[in-house]
C-alpha cells in the first residue's frame, strides 16, 4: 500500500496516522446498536402486504377481516395519510412506500398491519383482501420508450422531451461543446458501440429498519438506520404535516448503505402504524423486500460513439444516454451525462440523456450515481480504439487528459486537478509492466465523481477536565467518527484521546445533509476545524483575561496559548486543560461551533487497472491482481481511505462480473436474494492494492478531498477491457457472467 | 452583464444561443434575472440549479459574489449519492 | 400453540427459554435473549451475519430452530471477548480498520474464530475460502482477510503451536 504525497507546507501530527477507530470495541464486541436492535416497552411489529405484480389498478382493500384478529393494533393504506400535493417529492417518496392508486412494480406495498408480535402481523396481512386489475406494463429501457408502450405514469413529462418517444421519457438533458461533425470528420477512425448494464442493489448487509412512537399530539420520536436522519424528518414531517422540532430522529448505527439508504421506505408507514395504535412500531424489512422495494441503481442502455486520430488523439466523443430508474422522476440522468466524458480535454463533445419511466423499483442513489453507467460506454470505447490503433491505453489516456484549463465536458473550466497525476501513478506503478499470462487480459480505465459539500453542523465542546466533545449530525458509515476525532485534536494541539466525537439527533443540532456525495471528511471536518478554531479563539480570551493582557496578545500554539511576543509578556503557556480548568470562574464553559452549507468539496478522479484471466471452456473470469489510484486531497486517516478505494472497487466488480436484476416475461423479480443475486465473496477476490495521492483540495483547510465514491466509477469498464483483451472479444454488456462470456466465445469459434 | 452558459437542452428554450446575458452581482440575481428575461428556463430554475463560477460549483448560495469576467455555468441542481 | 421449553448454554451461561416451534435460533438470541450483536441480515443462510457456533460447529443462526438447540453450548460474539479482554482477532481487526459500518463484524469474527480453533495457519486462499459464507459489502474483505491471518500469526505466537 503506497502513497504519494508531495510536499505540502502543513506538518500535521495527528492528521494521517492511523489510530483505532473510537467506535470499534462497541463493534468487535455486538454491543453497537443498529436499526433493528431497539427494543421498546408495549412494543409491535409492523409489517407491510405487497403485491406481486409489476403494474395493477388497485379496486378495493378490506382491512375488515384483518382487524378482527386478536392482537392486531392498527392497519394502515394510503388514505390514512394526509394528502399533500401529488408533485411534492416528499408525496412520490410516500406513494413509493405503499401505493396509492397503482401497484406500480412487483413488490410495491398497499397496506401495513401492526400487532403484538410479527407471526400475528403476518397473519393479518393475509387476511386483508385487496381487489386488483392488471395492467400492461414496461419492464426494458427500450420497451418503454416505444410510442405506443403502456405508460407509467401519466403527467410526469417534463416541457423539452423530444418527439417521437413515448410518455415514459420524462426527463431529457444535454451538454456540450464544439463543432461534431468537424471532429469526427477529422478523426482516422471512429467507432460506435451501444452498451447496457443492469440494474444492480446497494446490498448493504443491514436491512432497513426502524422504531417510530407517535402520539395524537402531534409528537413523535423515530430511530432509524438512516444514511441522514435530518433529511428523515424533512421527508416524514413534510408527509405527516407535522413541525420540524416536533420530531426527533435518532441515527442508530448504520449497517451500510451506499446510497440506497438516503430516502425512506418504511418510517412513515411505521410512524402512522404508531399513531393510530398509540404504541411504538418496530419495522425491519426482509432482505426480499429490500429488493424488491428499496432503490437499485438505474439500469443503462448507452450509445457512444468516439473519433480518434492515429496518434492517439481524440477528435470528438459523444454520448446519448438512457436511464431507467423504476416509476417515478430522479436526477440521475444528468449525472450520467455530465460525468461521461469529465475525464477528457475535448474539443468537441455532446453528451444526451434520457429519463425512462418503466414497472421496476425505484432507483435510490449508488455511489457516484449514474457516472459508472455512462463511463463504463465511454471508457469501453477508448479502449477499443487504443486497440485498433495498437496505441498504449494510459498514454491515449494521458494525451487526452482533463486538466487544469480544460473546459469540461459538462460546461466549466477546470482548476487544479489531479488526473494527470493520477495516471502518471498508474503508468509508473510496477503493476503496469508486469508480464501477462496466457488468456489474461489487462485493463484500465478513468473514473469520475463530483463530490459535494452542503449543509453542515458541528459543535466542540471544551470540558472542564480539558477534554473536548465534538457533536457532529452525520451517521458514521465507514470510521468518520475517527476522522472527525483526528481533525479536532489536530486543531487545538491535543491528543486524540482527548477527544470524542458523538453524532446528534435532530433535536441537538441544525440540519445536516445525508451522508452522501463523499462529503462527511470533507464538510464535517471542514465544519470541526472551524469550530475549533472559535474555540481557541475563547480559550485564548481566557488566558489574555488570566494574564490580565489584551486578547490579541495571545496566540495559541500546539494545544497552549502562548503570550504573542516579547511585548505581551513571558507569561508560561497555558495548556487547554488549564483553561478548561478554571473556565467556571473565567466565564463559563467554552465551546465553538460552525455552521455552514460547504462549497468547494472539488472534483475526484480514479484510475484503476486490473489483470483478468478469462476460463476460455467455462467462460469465468478471475481477478488476478487490481490496483487503485485515487487522489484523497488528504487522507486524515489513511486505513478507511484505502477501505473506501477497495470497497468501491469490490462493488464495481461485482457490477462488472455477476451482479443483475433479473426479470421474468411477467413483470416479475426473478432473483431477490443473496443466493442469486450474487455480490462478490471472499474467495472470488485478491487483495485491492489501493495507491492513494494527496494533492491538497485548495476549498479545505487540510486539503481534503471525498474518497467514497469514484472508486465503483473504473472497475465496469476496466474489467470490461481487460475481459475483452483477455478473449479477443469485445463485450458491451454487464455483466461478464460465466454464461454470457461463454456464449460469446462459442460464438466466435 | 454576467454571461451565464447554459446546457445543451436549454438552449431551445432560451433563444437558441448557447450563452444568455443578464445583469447581476451574485448567483441570486444571476438565477432570478435569467427566470425573468427568459421564461422559457423557469420550469428548470424553478426544480433546482447550481452555478460553476470560475470553476468551482456553487449549488445553491445565494450571496455567492458574481462578476462581470467571470466564467459563469448554469448546472443542474447538484445532488449527491 | 403451546410453547417449547428449550434449556440452553449460551457463551457459558445456562439458560432457558420459552419459543414457538416455528422460532430461529437467531430469533431468540436477539429477540428473547436480548443478545443483538447477532445480525440478521437475509434470514436465508446466505450472508453469515447471523454466524454463532452451536457445539462447535460454526452454524447460520437464522436456519437453526430454536426448539433443536435443546442441551447444547452457544457462543456469540457478545461472549468473545473475556471480561474485558478483547480475543486476538477483535484486536486485529480494529488494527487492520477491517470494519467499516460493522454490521457484518461480529459474523465473520465468529467464523474466523471457528477457522482459527481448527486450522492455526491457514494460507490466505483457505481464509478466503471459509468466510466465502459471510457477506461484506464495505470492505473488499481485503483488509478483514490481513486482519485473521496476522491474527492466526499471533496465536501462533501467544499460544504456541500446540493451541486449540
Amino acid at each position: 500500500m503506497d502513497q504519494i504525497t508531495p510536499k505540502t507546507t502543513k506538518e500535521f501530527k495527528i492528521v494521517g496516522t492511523r489510530p483505532l477507530r473510537p467506535d470499534g470495541i462497541d463493534k468487535v464486541t455486538g454491543k453497537a446498536m443498529y436499526g433493528a436492535d431497539l427494543y421498546a416497552p408495549n412494543m409491535l411489529y409492523g409489517c407491510l402486504l405487497r403485491i406481486n405484480e409489476p403494474h395493477a389498478f388497485i379496486e378495493s382493500i378490506d382491512t375488515s377481516n384483518a382487524e378482527q384478529l386478536s392482537g392486531v393494533k392498527s392497519i394502515v393504506t394510503f388514505k390514512d395519510f394526509i394528502k399533500i400535493n401529488p408533485d411534492n417529492k416528499n408525496n412520490q417518496i410516500l406513494e413509493n412506500c405503499i401505493a396509492n392508486e397503482k401497484v406500480l412494480y412487483d413488490g410495491h406495498a398497499v397496506a401495513a398491519v401492526a400487532a403484538v408480535d410479527l407471526s400475528t402481523a403476518k397473519k393479518a396481512l393475509k387476511l386483508v383482501k385487496i381487489k386488483y386489475k392488471k395492467l400492461p406494463f414496461v419492464i426494458t429501457i427500450e420497451d418503454a420508450m416505444k410510442i405506443g408502450a403502456p405508460v407509467v405514469a401519466i403527467g410526469k413529462k417534463n416541457e423539452n422531451i423530444p418527439d417521437g418517444y413515448s410518455d415514459n421519457v420524462i426527463q431529457y438533458c444535454s451538454f456540450g461543446h464544439g463543432n461534431l461533425e468537424e471532429g469526427f470528420k477529422a478523426a482516422h477512425k471512429v467507432i460506435k458501440r451501444t452498451f447496457k448494464t443492469p440494474s444492480v442493489h446497494q446490498g448493504y448487509i443491514e436491512p432497513h429498519a426502524c422504531l417510530a412512537s407517535m402520539s395524537n399530539d402531534g409528537k413523535a420520536d423515530l430511530w432509524c438506520c438512516t444514511q441522514g436522519h435530518f433529511n428523515v424528518r424533512s421527508i416524514c414531517s413534510s408527509i405527516f404535516k407535522m413541525d420540524n422540532s416536533q420530531l426527533k430522529v435518532t441515527a442508530s448505527e448504520i449497517g451500510g448503505g451506499f446510497g440506497g439508504k438516503t430516502t425512506v421506505f418504511i418510517e412513515p408507514i411505521a410512524l402512522a402504524l404508531s399513531q393510530k395504535s398509540g404504541h411504538p412500531v418496530k419495522m425491519v424489512m426482509s432482505r426480499e423486500d429490500v429488493f424488491k422495494a428499496t432503490g437499485p441503481t438505474v439500469s443503462s442502455l448507452v450509445d457512444v460513439e468516439v473519433g480518434m486520430k492515429k496518434t492517439g488523439k481524440i477528435t470528438a466523443a459523444r454520448a446519448i444516454i438512457r436511464y431507467e430508474g423504476g416509476a417515478f422522476p430522479n436526477e440521475t440522468y444528468e449525472l450520467g451525462a455530465q460525468s461521461a466524458f469529465a475525464a477528457y480535454d475535448l474539443d468537441a463533445v455532446k453528451t444526451e440523456a434520457f429519463n425512462v419511466l418503466t414497472n421496476r423499483p425505484t432507483q435510490a442513489a449508488y455511489r457516484a450515481p449514474g457516472a459508472p453507467q455512462s463511463i463504463y460506454a465511454v471508457e469501453s470505447v477508448i479502449d477499443e480504439l487504443c486497440q485498433f490503433f495498437n496505441q498504449d491505453p494510459l498514454y491515449v489516456r494521458i494525451l487526452n487528459a482533463a486538466k487544469k484549463g480544460t473546459k469540461s465536458s459538462y460546461g466549466p473550466t477546470f482548476d487544479d486537478i489531479g488526473l494527470k497525476a493520477t495516471l502518471e501513478a498508474a503508468k509508473n506503478h510496477p503493476h503496469y509492466t508486469s508480464p501477462l499470462k496466457e488468456n489474461q487480459g489487462r485493463g484500465i480505465s478513468c473514473g469520475f465523481w463530483f463530490n459535494f459539500g452542503g449543509n453542515t453542523c458541528v459543535s466542540l465542546n471544551i470540558n472542564f477536565d480539558g477534554t473536548v466533545g465534538v457533536v457532529e449530525g452525520n451517521p458514521d458509515i465507514g470510521g468518520s467518527r475517527s476522522s472527525i476525532s483526528q481533525m479536532a485534536a489536530e486543531e487545538l494541539g491535543i491528543s486524540l484521546d482527548k477527544v470524542k466525537t458523538v453524532i446528534a439527533d435532530t433535536n441537538s443540532l441544525g440540519h445536516n445533509d445525508v451522508t452522501d456525495g463523499s462529503r462527511v471528511t470533507f464538510s464535517v471536518g471542514l465544519a470541526t476545524i472551524k469550530a475549533a478554531k472559535a474555540a481557541k479563539k475563547e480559550l485564548c480570551k481566557r488566558a489574555s483575561k488570566l494574564w490580565g493582557i489584551d486578547e490579541d496578545a495571545v496566540i495559541w500554539k500546539d494545544g497552549y496559548a502562548h503570550p504573542a511576543g516579547a511585548n505581551a509578556g513571558n507569561q508560561e503557556p497555558l495548556s487547554l486543560e488549564d483553561i478548561a480548568k478554571v473556565s467556571s470562574q473565567t466565564g463559563g464553559p467554552i465551546a465553538g461551533h460552525y455552521e455552514v452549507n460547504a462549497d468547494g468539496a472539488g472534483v475526484s478522479f480514479g484510475v484503476h487497472l486490473v489483470d483478468i484471466e478469462t476460463d476460455m471452456e467455462t467462460g469465468h473470469s478471475k481477478i488476478i491482481r487490481y490496483t487503485v489510484f485515487q487522489d484523497a486531497g488528504k487522507a486524515i486517516h489513511p486505513s478507511y481511505v484505502e477501505g473506501q478505494m477497495q470497497g468501491g472497487s469490490v462493488q464495481g466488480i461485482g457490477w462488472a462480473l455477476n451482479e443483475e436484476y433479473i426479470y421474468s416475461s411477467d413483470g416479475k423479480l426473478q432473483n431477490p436474494g443473496f443466493l442469486d443475486y450474487r455480490i462478490p465473496v471472499a474467495s472470488d477476490l485478491p487483495m485491492i492494492d489501493p495507491v492513494i495521492l494527496e494533492i491538497p483540495n485548495p476549498g479545505h483547510p487540510y486539503g481534503v478531498r471525498g474518497v467514497g465514491e469514484t472508486s465503483i466509477v473504473p472497475p465496469l469498464a476496466a474489467i470490461n477491457n481487460a475481459v475483452s483483451r483477455a478473449t479477443g472479444i469485445r463485450f458491451t454488456e454487464l455483466p461478464l457472467s460465466p454464461p454470457r462470456v461463454l456464449k460469446a466465445i462459442l460464438n466466435k469459434q | 452583464m454576467v454571461k451565464v452558459k447554459i446546457w445543451g437542452s436549454l438552449k431551445n428554450l432560451a433563444d437558441g444561443s448557447d450563452y444568455v446575458s443578464v445583469t447581476g452581482s451574485n448567483f441570486k440575481e444571476v438565477i432570478d434575472n435569467i427566470s425573468l428575461k427568459y421564461p422559457g428556463l423557469k420550469p428548470q430554475i424553478t426544480r433546482g440549479v447550481s452555478l460553476a463560477v470560475d470553476g468551482k460549483i456553487y449549488k445553491e448560495s445565494w450571496f455567492t459574489p458574481i462578476n462581470e469576467d467571470s466564467e459563469v455555468v448554469l448546472m443542474p441542481y447538484m445532488q449527491g449519492g | 400453540m403451546k410453547k417449547l421449553h428449550v434449556n440452553v448454554s449460551v457463551n457459558n451461561n445456562d439458560l432457558e427459554f420459552l419459543c414457538n416451534p416455528e422460532d430461529t435460533l437467531l430469533d431468540v438470541l436477539r429477540n428473547d435473549l436480548n443478545l443483538t450483536g447477532t445480525k440478521e441480515g437475509c434470514s436465508t443462510g446466505d450472508c453469515g451475519a447471523c454466524s454463532v457456533i452451536l457445539d462447535k460447529k460454526l452454524v447460520c443462526s437464522c436456519l437453526v430452530l430454536a426448539a433443536e438447540v435443546d442441551g447444547s453450548d452457544i457462543d456469540t460474539i457478545e461472549g468473545m471477548a473475556e471480561e474485558n479482554k478483547l480475543h486476538v482477532l477483535q484486536e486485529k481487526f480494529l488494527e487492520h480498520a477491517a470494519l467499516q459500518c460493522g454490521i457484518c463484524t461480529p459474523g465473520i469474527l465468529i467464523a474466523a474464530k471457528s477457522l482459527l480453533e481448527k486450522n492455526q495457519n491457514p494460507t490466505e486462499k483457505e481464509v478466503r475460502y471459509w468466510l466465502a459464507g459471510n457477506l461484506c459489502r464495505c470492505t473488499g474483505y481485503d483488509k478483514i482477510i490481513r486482519a485473521v491471518l496476522d491474527a492466526a500469526r499471533e496465536m501462533r505466537k501467544d499460544y504456541g503451536p500446540n493451541y486449540s
